[in-house]
């Protein structure tokens, strides 16, 4: 019999300060974003950066380049295991040529899912720069060199350990927060 | 859902409307891939795909292998032509010895309806159907259909028309059972002597003037004659057929509305469609080859996203 222990890693509270934090940390570095473009990594790192996009328009009333990138295609998990790839949409409608990027995840975990969408992203040509945004670092867990170069929360956790991050209007009750999940044994 | 239902891709009968919706919708995405600057993606690069064609093409198999490029797979092709088959080798035979090689997927066009369906029973690999002789040609069925949808949107309730020789058209047949599985109403329309007796049977219906077959439908899929398939005369002559069967500009004209005009390839101009037609506004033609390498890769990728038991 399996229980799920629950606890709560971020409240709404914290997570409003941290996406705000986040966010002037992003207008320190690049003032204008004139040649900056933020791009989410499907499915969920896109909310994320959505959000994180609309609280920096709304901060410096700028216009900033929006796009989502999926990693699908490029995955290194592809027929290994049992898990079944879903694709999901890329939608990037500018040329990335010599644009900085600032790419975000919510959760970064083994790094693999970046590295596959920064080579999905190569595809769209040359970045000047890239750099990394994610809300939670899982530091103890990486599989390959991908540190983030802008950090809501890092954690400690083993590898049985499930970070979600709940987003308002995603289902019942749901609100912005960030929930930490084990499988007890009874 | 996000897996098929199955390991083969051997007509669209087998297939549930929930596998179309899927192949379509993965189809989108990369669709988005073949327009970036890079077209390439690395999801296949540890599978070997053999093409195998005992049949003529260039359209269908251009494609495929595009597709398979576009996905970074190992490509073998295959012609009976330039092969053993000449020298009395069996299909099975000369499958057995490609797969002794390590192949993952096969893709096949062969004359004779059934042998994907045969293959299937006696290798162990992902097939895909490229055409049948006159049974099925899958790929080309959801082709139209995202086609089709990408012009006027969903083709549940919408009125598609296929004009032609039915009788010796795979892309009829599977165009059928797509259509109607993804909730479109389907007509015929071409010489009594081309539309199989009973076709009715599989909730479709036939109308033998083409003015009124075309007033009443938003598609029009025109079909090839295939003289190649041919035995008897069934019609006296190609021009009696294009003035009574031709879709042509006059034709359009007296209709109240735009409809849609499809062609599977290749066209014989001034028999079946006449050429004004043929490149017109309405004719999404070349839209159909372009999508056709989508299409493909989504079918590639979802069987590849199983493996063989």
């Amino acid at each position: 019999m399996l229980n799920i222990d629950m606890r709560i890693l971020m409240d709404t509270n914290l997570m409003h300060l941290s996406l705000t934090r986040l966010g002037y940390e992003l207008i320190e570095n690049y003032n204008d974003f004139s040649d900056v473009a933020i791009i989410g990594v499907q499915p969920r790192g896109a909310i994320f950066a959505k959000k994180l996009h609309q609280k920096i328009e709304e901060i410096t009333d700028c216009k900033i380049r929006f796009g989502k990138i999926d990693p699908t295609f490029h995955r290194d998990d592809f027929r290994r295991g049992d898990d079944i790839l879903k694709a999901n949409s890329t939608e990037i409608d500018f040329y990335v040529e010599n644009l900085k990027i600032i790419m975000v995840d919510d959760v970064l975990f083994t790094g693999r899912t970046i590295r596959a969408a920064m080579d999905a992203l190569m595809s769209f040509g040359r970045p000047e720069k890239v750099e990394l945004l994610t809300l939670i670092d899982r530091r103890f867990n990486r599989e390959l060199p991908i540190q983030a170069d802008y950090l809501g929360l890092s954690v400690d956790t083993i590898e049985q350990v499930k970070v979600k991050v709940e987003w308002e209007g995603e289902g019942d009750g749901a609100v912005d927060r960030v929930w930490i999940l084990k499988e007890m044994e009874k | 859902m996000s897996q098929l239902s199955t390991k083969h891709l051997l007509g669209i009968k087998d297939l549930k409307a929930d596998d179309l919706r899927l192949i379509l919708s993965t189809a989108q995405k990369f669709k988005e891939i073949i327009n970036r600057p890079i077209k390439k993606v690395p999801t296949l690069r540890d599978i070997t795909v053999a093409n195998l064609f005992f049949e003529n093409s260039t359209r269908t198999r251009v494609s495929f292998e595009l597709a398979q490029k576009r996905l970074s797979a190992d490509v073998v092709n295959f012609s009976a032509s330039a092969s053993s088959v000449k020298k009395g080798e069996t299909l099975l035979d000369t499958v057995n010895n490609i797969l002794a090689m390590k192949v993952d997927m096969v893709v096949m066009r062969h004359p004779s309806p059934g042998a994907p369906h045969f293959l299937a029973k006696h290798i162990n690999a992902n097939i895909i159907n490229a055409g049948d002789g006159t049974h099925e040609h899958p790929t080309q069925a959801l082709l139209d259909a995202f086609s089709i949808e990408e012009r006027i949107g969903n083709l549940e309730g919408k009125k598609v028309l296929i004009v032609g020789d039915i009788m010796h058209s795979r892309v009829a047949l599977s165009n059928i059972f797509c259509l109607k599985k993804l909730g479109a109403e389907v007509k015929l329309c071409g010489p009594p002597t081309l539309i199989p007796k009973d076709i009715e049977s599989l909730g479709i219906s036939v109308e033998l003037n083409i003015q009124k077959a075309l007033q009443w439908c938003d598609v029009a899929n025109v079909l090839r004659i295939q003289l190649e398939r041919q035995q008897t005369k069934y019609f006296p002559s190609l021009r009696e057929y294009a003035n009574f069967y031709g879709v042509n500009m006059e034709r359009l004209n007296k209709l109240e509305k735009e409809i849609l005009i499809l062609h599977p390839g290749p066209i014989n101009r001034g028999v079946e469609i006449t050429s004004d037609v043929a490149d017109s506004s309405q004719s999404i033609i070349l839209d159909q080859v372009e999508n056709g390498v989508a299409i493909r890769m989504a079918v590639l990728f979802l069987l590849a996203n199983r493996t063989i038991d």
